[in-house]
This record gives C-alpha cells, structure tokens and sequence, in this order.
C-alpha cells in the first residue's frame, strides 16, 4: 500500500513529507509508547500513534520508518515536523482513533508488523 | 619516486583539496565505493579510487593513510567533504575518467622506467 | 586495521537533543555502507541507550569504534547507577517517572531492547556512582546492501 492510499483511506491531513507520497509500506505497527515501537524491526514499516512530540519521529528515524500518521485529530508541533522534513519522513494527522485508523488499514490489507520477542 | 603531484600532472586531475600533501609518493591503487569493505582492504599509499563524496571517504582515507583520493567520473563532491580534507591534509582529486581508466593510467605511470 | 571513533557526550533531562547522538552514528554508519537492518539495530541499541543517559543518569557520553568487522559502543554514564542489574534487565521493569512515560518512554523495555539488537553485551554498575554499557555488533559478511531506499 502507498502512502498516497493510506492518506486517502484515513482521509487524512500530510504534513510533511508530500513528496514521498508514492512510497511502499508493506506493514503497520500501532501504539503509544516508543519503547514498544522500538521492539519492531519490519522493513517498510507504518507507525500509527496519539504520541506527538519529536522522538516519535527520533524513534521513525531510528527504524527507518518512512510514514507517521498521527491519531485523533492531533497536532504535531513545528519542532516535530521539522525533524521530519529533515529526515524525509512523512506525517499525516487523520480524526479517527488508533482503534478505528488501524482497523480500516487492517480491513484494505495492510497487516501488523511483527515484534521480536525475547 | 611517484607521488601525487607527478600523478595530478600527467594525469591532468583536479585538486580539489590537500594542497599541502601532493609531496606524498604512492605505491599502489585501490578502487572501492563501499567504506566498509574498503577500510579493512586499502592499504597504506594507496591511491584510492571511489565515487562515493560523504565525510567519512575523508576519515577512512586518513585512517588508512592513502597518499591521495581520487574521484572518478566526476562526481559532485559534497562540500563538507572538501573542508574535512583540507583539515587532514589528504590530497582530494577528481577526474571525469571512470575508476578503470584511472586505475589503467595510473599503472602505466607507475611502471614508468 | 582501521578503526573510525566518535564519541557523543549525553546531557541529563535534555530532552530537546534527545537521539541527536544515534542519529548522527546512524547516518555515519549508513554512509559507511553498512547493511541496512544491521544500522537499524545498532541505531535502536544506541537510541535506547541514549534515552537511558537522559532519562536516569546525571549526564554521560556515548562512544562508538567502527572497524571493519564490527562496532562496538559504550555508555558510561555518572549517577545513581543500577541496585539490582537482574531487575533492572526484566522486560516491564522501570524506574522512570511519569512525566518520562509521557514521552512514550520508561516502559521497562530499554536494556531488554538493547540486549536483544546485538551481539555482546555487558553491563556494569557501581550504585551510586555509574552505569556502563558495552554493546557489540557485528557486521561484516553483511556487507552486501539490497536495494536500499
């Protein structure tokens, strides 16, 4: 799935990133803590998340996460979208909830990613 | 002896960086782009052949201590690059001949009698 | 044989260059050409470890030596260092405060996380004095980078 679909689908809002839009993510990994996310390793991996400060992105950056879709109508601030501009990452803010985000990209075929246990 | 600036002359290269070093003699070359693989291959006066222009072509360079870095096909050469190069005296050339042109020449240059 | 060292110092509660540290070793690590999945597990390890510094220490640095076969990184910081390193290594185990977990950190996972993204690891800790980390990671034999972006 583009990101282009993924905006479409969750009617959403691109904030940083516009130029990326054609981009492949082939898995997504949704929650609120950074150190959860961190346990994820997938290739072309989505993160759909209520956190929004900077290290969200740190933590897209460190896991070569190309797109970032803030939940429940939440606004990232200018530092935030800054470091995605400057790491190439995409940020899309949509209304529907982590529960509802996830459950439409899950239904249109974009499957969980995968966390390594210990 | 062979040095550098005997090579910057018969091979027409542009010096980009390094001025201070062209006294540096070389004894062989070495062509490789990816820095990883070249830092446990390269070998003290080398000159290394590459197209990569990142910073760190200029760490692994002084690390090695090559005599020169040349780039090939004259690739664009990012400008931090060209300032850190300055600071560690390594010669930084560039040419528009490929890697294997270079490396050709530079062999007939040193079997020169 | 060639070694590339950087060395980062990590500032208590600094919150706002939090990941500078990793992000700079991820990007050199990339321009070095190595593997791709191998600098996202080492970019996680040194992430985790950062957030640790800033989080629980009174300041510390990060070290990295990067030589053909493997990097290796160690954090040292000063502080209060670990009571119970076993404890500290249970995955959901935390000391954090909740103004941390706010960030979306503090989750108990961070040396469970580490230790997991790497080859060796040791962990060393006088209470009351430091914490230090020595993380190795091997890469060659995983040179050949596929595809890219």
């Amino acid at each position: 799935m583009t990101l282009e679909e993924v905006r479409h689908l969750l009617d959403a809002e691109v904030l940083s990133g516009h130029e990326y839009m054609k981009k492949e993510v082939s898995k997504a990994f949704s929650c609120d803590l950074m150190s959860d996310a961190l346990t994820s390793v997938e290739d072309r991996t989505l993160l759909l998340t209520g956190l929004v400060n900077p290290h969200t992105v740190r933590t897209a950056e460190m896991l070569d996460i190309s797109g970032v879709v803030f939940v429940r109508g939440k606004v990232p601030d200018e530092d935030t979208i800054k470091l995605a501009k400057e790491n190439g990452i995409v940020i899309m803010i949509t209304k529907y909830t982590l529960y509802v985000s996830s459950g439409i990209l899950y239904s249109n075929g974009l499957e969980g990613a995968s966390i390594l246990h210990n | 002896m062979r040095t550098v600036k005997g090579l910057i002359s018969r091979l027409d290269l542009e010096l980009v960086a390094g001025e201070k070093a062209i006294g540096n003699d070389i004894k062989s070359v070495y062509i490789g782009d990816l820095l990883s693989w070249v830092m446990s291959h390269v070998k003290q006066k080398d000159v290394w052949i590459t197209i990569q222009t990142n910073i760190n072509v200029v760490a692994v360079a002084a690390l090695g201590e090559v005599s020169c870095v040349i780039i090939a096909e004259g690739a664009e050469i990012e400008e931090i690059t060209i300032k850190k190069a300055e600071q560690e005296d390594i010669p930084l050339l560039r040419s528009n001949l490929s890697a294997y042109d270079l490396a050709v020449e530079i062999n007939k240059y040193l079997e020169l009698k | 044989m060639i070694t590339i060292k950087l060395k980062y110092q990590v500032e208590k509660d600094d919150f706002m260059k939090a990941g500078q540290a990793s992000s700079n070793l991820k990007k050199v690590l990339k321009q070095l050409g190595i593997n791709s999945k191998i600098v996202r597990k080492i970019a996680i390890a040194t992430y985790e470890a950062e957030m640790n510094i800033i989080i629980h220490s009174e300041g510390g640095s990060i070290d990295a030596s990067i030589d053909p076969e493997k990097v290796k990184i160690i954090v040292r910081d000063r502080g209060p260092g670990i009571k119970d390193i076993e404890l500290a290594m249970k995955a959901g185990y935390s000391t954090a405060s909740q103004k941390v977990r706010e960030l979306g950190f503090g989750a108990g996972m961070g040396l469970p996380n580490i230790k997991r993204c790497c080859d060796e690891f040791a962990i060393r800790s006088s209470f009351g004095e430091y914490t230090e980390l020595s993380i190795t990671i091997y890469h060659s034999g995983n040179n050949t980078e596929e595809g890219g972006e």
